[in-house]
């Protein structure tokens, strides 16, 4: 059989050459560090977000900053009960906090980015409405104005273009 | 003097890259953000003696969710599949009734006059009312707006909304205004007493 060539014949199938896998791996790389971004904070409350089928793309991920309601996560709530909580950076936070946690993210940004600041309320759709409204008075005040109501993509409603 | 330099064994470099690969993928998310962008309405200054602005009853439709998640659009109790047909009839208004809003011709630059309508929904919530049922009704609503607009797009330019140029989009948004409102919340529990 001509396929089955015996050791010593002269043609030897050339050893797969591995030197280009190190290119082809850090672009790989290169991708996820250009699309990706790092995780801000760690979650200390529990958020599962409500689902929507009108809704708009974020267009300026670094503009926005986040507002997380919700439950405490599990393994706080030997601590801090059940009952639904601010989150602001990485700590459990009270509406005080609010408008110097605004007044720090607009003083990061450039002058120029600061009318466009949106705030994206990140709430867990079991929260009842009165803290989600405390919140949104309190943003009047620190007049953030632009905000976003953080949702899910409903899959079902996708067909319908 | 100079050693010749040996070839430096590239065959771990993989390994490096792979490992700086996991760890990128680790820490670093790529979920797109995604959301119902709102505009809240500016805090009334303190000073200043609150004006109430004369709104036409015809002109106004109140969408309330209570405490138990139930809707009341324009004072009837409603499942909320309704909703969004009730709203684009009242922003529409097609028959011109007189208990829906009225329209006012309003010169629209680069298109012309076009009768606008003055319609206002006004979305109330009470303190109990759950976030799911919230965004529910919000989502509704921007739908009913959205589909007004794009019946206007249609008819004008012949393309849904969202594919007209920016002034198009700019005359559409004129045509058909968002006027849709978010009023601090109603104690209603409150009241009853």
């Amino acid at each position: 059989m001509a396929k089955f060539r015996s050791k010593n014949s002269k043609k030897k199938v050339p050893a797969l050459s591995t030197a280009s896998l190190p290119d082809v791996v850090f672009m790989i790389l290169f991708f996820f560090m250009i699309s990706t971004s790092f995780r801000t904070s760690e979650r200390v409350v529990s958020v599962i977000l409500p689902e929507a089928t009108e809704i708009a793309k974020l267009e300026r991920k670094d503009l926005a900053s986040y507002i997380n309601i919700g439950p405490p996560i599990p393994a706080l709530q030997a601590q801090y009960g059940t009952e639904a909580r601010i989150q602001l950076n990485d700590a459990f936070s009270t509406i005080e906090d609010i408008r110097d946690f605004i007044a720090a993210s607009r003083e990061s940004m450039s002058e120029a980015d600061r009318p466009l600041m949106t705030v994206t309320l990140k709430v867990d759709e079991d929260v009842r409405m009165g803290i989600v409204t405390d919140v949104k008075q309190e943003l009047r005040r620190c007049s953030a104005l632009k905000i976003m109501y953080s949702t899910r993509r409903k899959a079902a409603e996708q067909k319908g273009f | 003097m100079a050693r010749p330099a040996g070839d430096i064994n590239a065959g771990s470099m993989a390994d490096i890259a792979f490992l700086l690969l996991t760890f990128f993928m680790m820490v670093t998310t790529m979920d797109t953000e995604t959301g119902i962008q709102r505009r809240l309405p500016p805090m009334p200054d303190e000073n200043q003696i609150e004006q109430a602005e004369q709104i036409n009853k015809r002109n106004i439709m109140v969408v309330l969710i209570n405490n138990n998640d139930r809707l009341f659009a324009g004072g009837q109790e409603m499942p909320i599949v309704m909703l969004k047909e009730k709203v684009k009839e009242f922003l529409t208004n097609p028959a011109n009734l007189p208990n829906l809003p009225e329209k006012r011709e309003k010169e629209i630059e680069g298109f012309g006059p076009y009768m606008v309508s003055r319609a206002l929904v006004s979305l109330q919530n009470t303190r109990g009312t759950s976030y799911k049922a919230y965004i529910e009704v919000q989502n509704e609503l921007v739908k009913a707006f959205n589909e007004v607009r794009d019946e206007f797009a249609m008819q004008n330019f012949g393309k849904k909304y969202d594919l007209l140029d920016e002034d198009q989009q700019r005359i559409a948004r004129d045509a058909v205004p968002m006027n849709l409102s978010e009023r601090e919340p109603r104690d209603v529990t409150k009241r009853r007493r």
